[in-house]
């Protein structure tokens, strides 16, 4: 293995550099003094992020230098300003102190729009340029044009995610909501940590930056903890969603045969992969942190327990939707625009109609800016459009829902029902996600139609063909569904308001017979049912490439 | 006061809102609820509430929203 080979092996959470480097940074933490903790954590987190490429960091550094300044700007004419409204306060009435809090919050948000631009024009640069440009060549061929080359701009490694960090904590500064840190190495930590750089959590500052500089001493619960979720996290990497991968590509990858049953398939079976990827990498970055006495947000909350899709969304990448409820949704929808437009369309189209029409606009508009964060593809918009759809014909139905309630006042607290609005719940959201897996939304649709147009497909899936055409054989099947068996019975396990990953570590970490058999056993089945190894390419985390 | 409580009462008029203290916590007011309740107080009572006092704490009762309304009315 070349060095080249090694270096870039680092950022795959999968690889086994990367976990010698993760044992190296947690061994060493450790054995640092507190206040040293952060430097070394700095020093692994931007080694990390290079080994990937170097030109990644000049981008990471202007992100990270652009909301520095600004927010430390921000922070200090924050504090002007509230020193001349004191000095002013007995001078003014309370109309001219509203006015005088009004122009300086203007100068403020100034400083705040040039960070925002910069940072947001930086990932649209980067992201969508030639997403653009192939939607314009494809106009242009309209009138004959030659098709336009794409220009294959650097993306760095979890640009999404880092602008989203970054963004939210110069927001946080212009309202006062956290204080703006004056060492840009400190903030830079905060930015770049790589246990979460990659694919999140969306840490907040206010809640996670005063770990990160100064991280407790991890006792044997923080190391024992996160050792079990780290292997929870591969279990459900290695054995679950590289497994189930194999059918999805199986399927994606001929389409025009694969469909009918296969499609159905597809929906059940891609659910487990993006939930044993994204939930296992984030059992990893959080188990991986905790050993080292960091506790990251919790990005996940037992997803497919949810009765609807609004609770789907409260429980799936959790700090993605709050970051687009708190900077997108909520200030626009109660920005003065919305308000004029709420009034407008009380006065000509109705009570309901008026009040419901900047929080639907604001919906539709935030799902499609969630789609395409996702992704620069039609795949993506059409994903967001959807969930958003979704979520308002939900809200248009609640008083169908409130009759149907009324009529039967049981339904809430009986366990069929609630089986039935998980199995739904599961299904539209999987149906939806499939368009992560198909080449375009055409090929999509066609192939969700054909569910119900192609019912000869489902002898397949009884006489044998089907497991030729998936790709795994009849032992990878049974140990998939002993997994995801496992993966639900700890899902149902515990305290449902705390996330299934917690409940596989925590209670385990004061016993510790029970504690060495489950790790053993984790590793034992991660060794020899997991997808890696010689001859075998892991797939790389889905939500890396966001 | 009376003011906010009828506001409230137009979303939901089976809610005692003078001694629910869990609106958001229990899911009585939902984004679309707490969207209408900005609007309405910035066009009835001229008060502006900036997305950052959007928290659950200032949404749970109507003791504590007026409590906010009242303090963005003085500063």
């Amino acid at each position: 293995m070349s060095f080249a080979a090694i270096r870039e092996a680092v950022t795959h959470f999968s690889s086994l550099t990367f976990l010698l480097f993760a044992a190296v940074v947690v061994l060493v933490c450790r054995l640092l003094p507190k206040r040293a903790r952060w430097v070394w954590l700095l020093a692994a987190s931007l080694a990390f992020y290079a080994a990937g490429d170097w030109w990644y960091l000049p981008f990471l550094a202007a992100s990270v230098l652009s909301t520095w300044g600004l927010a430390l700007l921000i922070g200090k004419q924050a504090a002007r300003d509230e020193a001349a409204l004191t000095a002013a306060r007995s001078t003014l009435s309370k109309d001219e102190r509203k006015a005088l809090k009004a122009s300086q919050k203007k100068k403020r948000a100034r400083l705040l729009w040039v960070g925002l631009v910069f940072n947001f024009g930086l990932l649209c640069v980067l992201k969508y340029t030639d997403f653009v440009l192939e939607g314009v060549s494809g106009i242009a061929s309209l009138w004959g044009a030659g098709p336009i080359r794409p220009l294959d701009l650097i993306l760095p490694l979890g640009i999404s995610y880092y602008t989203f960090r970054s963004t939210a904590y110069l927001i946080d500064v212009f309202r006062g909501k956290t204080e703006a840190q004056p060492n840009p190495a400190r903030y830079a930590l905060f930015i770049s940590f790589f246990p979460a750089v990659v694919q999140g959590p969306i840490c907040r500052y206010n809640e996670t930056a005063a770990q990160l500089l100064e991280p407790r001493d991890a006792d044997w619960t923080d190391f024992s903890a996160g050792l079990l979720r780290l292997l929870w996290g591969y279990f459900k990497k290695l054995v679950v969603a590289d497994t189930a991968m194999t059918a999805v590509r199986a399927i994606v990858s001929d389409p025009e045969r694969l469909n009918g049953a296969y499609a159905a398939v597809l929906i059940v079976v891609y659910s487990a992969v993006i939930y044993g990827d994204f939930t296992g990498g984030m059992d990893i970055s959080l188990g991986l942190s905790r050993m080292m006495g960091i506790t990251l947000t919790e990005n996940f909350n037992r997803p497919f327990s949810s009765v609807s899709t609004e609770e789907y969304w409260n429980r799936w990448h959790i700090t993605m939707g709050s970051y687009f409820t708190d900077y997108v949704f909520y200030p626009m929808s109660i920005s003065k625009p919305m308000q004029r437009l709420t009034v407008w369309g009380r006065a000509r189209l109705g009570n309901g109609i008026g009040m419901r029409l900047p929080v639907y606009l604001a919906t539709i508009i935030t799902w499609f800016l969630t789609g395409l964060w996702h992704g620069a593809s039609w795949n993506f918009i059409v994903w967001g459009l959807l969930n958003g759809a979704v979520i308002l014909i939900s809200r248009e139905c609640k008083p169908l829902y409130a009759r149907f309630h009324k009529r039967f006042p049981g339904a809430k607290e009986n366990r069929f029902y609630q089986a039935f609005c998980r199995v739904r719940t599961f299904l539209l959201m999987g149906a939806i996600r499939s368009l992560d897996c198909y080449r375009d939304v055409g090929v999509t649709f066609r192939a969700f139609g054909s569910i119900f147009t192609r019912p000869g497909t489902y002898a397949e899936l009884f006489n044998g063909q089907a497991l030729e055409a998936l790709g795994l054989p009849v032992a990878s099947w049974i140990m998939l569904l002993a997994a995801v068996v496992v993966l639900w019975l700890v899902g149902r396990a515990g305290d449902r308001k705390k996330p299934a990953g917690w409940q596989v570590a925590e209670p385990l970490s004061d016993k510790p017979l029970r504690w060495a058999l489950v790790c053993g056993a984790l590793l034992l089945v991660i060794l020899l049912a997991g997808q890696y190894g010689i001859g075998f390419d892991a797939s790389d985390f889905i939500y890396n490439r966001f | 006061m009376n003011q906010l409580i009828d506001i409230l009462h137009s979303l939901h008029p089976d809610v005692d809102f003078v001694t629910e203290t869990g609106l958001v916590e229990n899911g009585i007011l939902n984004s679309l609820d707490i969207v209408t309740i900005i609007t309405e107080v910035s066009v009835c009572m001229d008060v502006q509430i900036p997305a950052e006092e959007i928290l659950p704490e200032n949404f749970d009762s109507a003791a504590a929203l007026w409590a906010l309304v009242e303090r963005l009315d003085e500063a």
